[in-house]
């Protein structure tokens, strides 16, 4: 009993600090932003009172900022281009990715310390910095301002989001899988596409996830690399919070952002469920 | 004409040579052994024979044809791999399906034949699980149907019962005798297992640093040994320092260091003058007490060193007069079966004329 009793504590000890930070700093706040966009706007930024100071004055909770947003074509049109741009980015970054974590997952073990580093070494600079070093390169080219460089700065900036996960899975593979199936007659490419690439799906979703949804929320890339018409959903949260200052039409956005967003995740894993229990 | 032909192999990696200029030929339908301790060369040249390595010398012959030039995939052999190798996001049925799907069989077909495979190493019922709900037994039998559901030519078995506890492995030796039976296929199994390769095989190589020591059948390697290495590695071995003192065409006689003469069978080519071992098993050794009438022409005094009692046998270690220690097996149900014998006891040992047999340095 008391051993159980210390077990718990432990547990606590251990577990509690972090719980408690989450909970302060990200349920909070979370919590806090949906009240947020139920209200009205203050006069200079921030939030207007929830009692009227003075009678005529906005005060209290509304549902307005949901009914523009269903209301105009341009927030499912942006959020729409958003998704695209985001899932267009996933798919060149797992197209280029695979090749190189399969090169790295099957190189002398000696070397692939070293090439996992080259992959993240990009993150020794800082992130503006290297976006506008894309700006220098582009520049020249005449790409500037364009799609193109909003989606190559896109894929370079995540490339790393997605390798290291699909190397952390091809590294585990059993390599006398492949084997067995050459031995029972299967060539090159039938030994990738019926052993290799199901057993990476793991691999594949989550860093999927990982690229996909920081590129939803991205709003730097568009601004400094994009045109006027390549602003992304994010460029619209940041616009409301600290360009027109309607706090709690950015909070409404921020919230729609994150339940698409999990709708997305869901049923993805409920689509990808049987394919990652059994691997 | 012999279904595989190894043909003068060798395979070195680095200073080491794995497979030491191998010859040895597999006949249709045979149950053939490579047998020997870990390092001798055994898997290496399993690999060349599936195709994943290739020999730096000599040639491998399937059917009157070079292999040289074929990759692992395109031979009609399979191999059975130790750790299975099943797929773990395949079913059963799927797993078994593999090749036949890989041969580009037409889908009715794969059905029929994947359900035979199954029912061939009773695993009917199992068809929808996946390999990590069967148990070791399970899936070494799903690895079995797999390799010969489109029936191969040859099929390789890789140590496939080694990591199957004792009793299972004794029920899976059984299975695979009747299966092998059953099928037709020719067998080739690797193992560092002596009992089983004893246990299944029609013809043992014994392998030993790269090269075949011997290659014969089970009773004759059991019981006549052409070395000290075979003599050692099949089953226990009393080894005796000897010399020849006469060979006749009816039996040697032998001197045994610090012990005396003693008559043994004659071997071809041994002349007087020769050193070597007398090699005798230790069922060949029979113990007696001291003051029994002496039947046996080889005997000799000794005392009780030490016995094991396993219930069917009890092995005696006796110390002979030259310090010399030697096992003999009595068997608890032998006839007359009187007395065990004590730890310390003066005993007798003793063998046939004819039981076993001399080899040269």
């Amino acid at each position: 009993m008391a051993q159980a009793r210390g077990d718990r504590v432990q547990r606590w000890l251990v577990g509690g600090p972090p719980s408690a930070f989450l909970v302060v700093f990200f349920l909070v706040p979370a919590l806090i932003m949906v009240i947020a966009s139920f209200r009205y706007p203050g006069e200079f930024g921030g939030l207007a009172p929830l009692l009227p100071a003075a009678p005529g004055e906005e005060a209290g909770l509304t549902t307005e900022n949901y009914r523009v947003f269903f209301g105009e074509r341009i927030y499912f049109e942006i959020f729409l281009k958003s998704f695209g741009v985001a899932a267009l980015t996933t798919l060149v970054c797992l197209a280029m990715a695979y090749p190189l974590a399969l090169l790295i997952a099957r190189s002398p073990k000696r070397h692939r310390d070293l090439m996992v580093l080259l992959c993240v070494l990009p993150f020794a600079s800082n992130f503006l910095v290297r976006v506008y070093a894309w700006m220098i390169m582009l520049g020249p080219f005449d790409l500037l301002f364009s799609k193109f460089a909003v989606l190559a700065a896109m894929v370079y900036v995540h490339l790393p989001f997605m390798i290291l996960p699909l190397y952390t899975n091809l590294e585990k593979h059993d390599s006398t899988l492949l084997d067995a199936a050459q031995d029972l007659g299967a060539n090159g490419w039938q030994r990738f596409w019926r052993v290799t690439f199901p057993l990476s799906l793991p691999g594949v979703f989550a860093g999927s996830a990982l690229v996909f949804i920081p590129v939803l929320g991205m709003f730097a890339i568009p601004e400094i690399l994009g045109g006027i018409g390549d602003w992304l959903v994010g460029n619209m949260i940041k616009e409301s919070f600290l360009g027109v200052r309607d706090w709690p039409f950015g909070s409404m956005l921020s919230l729609m952002l994150t339940v698409c967003v999990l709708a997305i995740a869901g049923s993805a894993a409920w689509l990808a469920r049987g394919g990652v229990a059994r691997a | 004409m012999p279904l595989l032909e190894i043909r003068n192999v060798s395979r070195r990696f680095g200073a080491l040579t794995a497979v030491d200029r191998v010859s040895l030929s597999v006949e249709p339908g045979e149950f053939f052994t490579l047998l020997g301790p870990s390092g001798c060369g055994k898997t290496t040249l399993l690999r060349m024979i599936a195709g994943f390595d290739l020999p730096d010398a000599g040639a491998i012959v399937l059917d009157g044809r070079d292999m040289a030039d074929t990759p692992p995939e395109k031979r009609p052999i399979h191999t059975v791999f130790q750790s299975y190798a099943l797929f773990p996001h395949m079913t059963v049925a799927q797993n078994v399906a593999f090749p036949l799907k890989m041969a580009a069989a037409p889908a009715e077909e794969i059905a029929g034949r994947m359900k035979e495979a199954l029912a061939q190493v009773h695993l009917d019922e199992k068809g929808g699980q996946y390999p990590h709900e069967l148990s070791g037994g399970q899936k070494q039998r799903v690895a079995l149907a797999r390799a010969l559901v489109n029936r191969p030519r040859l099929l390789l078995l890789d140590e496939p019962l080694g990591a199957l506890d004792a009793k299972l492995r004794v029920e899976m030796q059984i299975e695979l005798i009747a299966l092998q039976r059953d099928v037709g296929i020719t067998f080739v199994f690797v193992t560092h297992a002596q009992p089983e390769a004893l246990a299944l095989s029609h013809r043992i190589a014994v392998m030993n640093a790269g090269r075949i020591e011997q290659l014969d059948e089970p009773s004759r390697l059991y019981g006549f040994p052409k070395n000290r290495f075979v003599a050692d590695f099949i089953g226990k071995c009393n080894m005796l320092a000897a010399a020849v003192i006469d060979a006749g065409s009816t039996g040697l006689r032998l001197s045994a260091k610090g012990l005396g003469e003693l008559a043994a069978p004659a071997v071809e080519g041994v002349r007087a003058g020769e050193t070597g071992v007398f090699a005798i098993r230790p069922e060949q050794v029979r113990i007696q007490a001291p003051d029994a009438p002496l039947e046996l022409e080889n005997h000799f005094a000794g005392k009780v060193h030490d016995f094991l009692y396993v219930g069917e046998v009890t092995t005696y270690v006796v110390e002979l007069a030259n310090g010399l220690r030697v096992e003999a097996l009595l068997a608890n149900s032998a006839p007359g079966r009187a007395r065990f014998f004590d730890v310390g006891e003066p005993v007798r040992v003793a063998w046939r004329r004819d039981a076993g047999v001399f080899l040269r340095d």
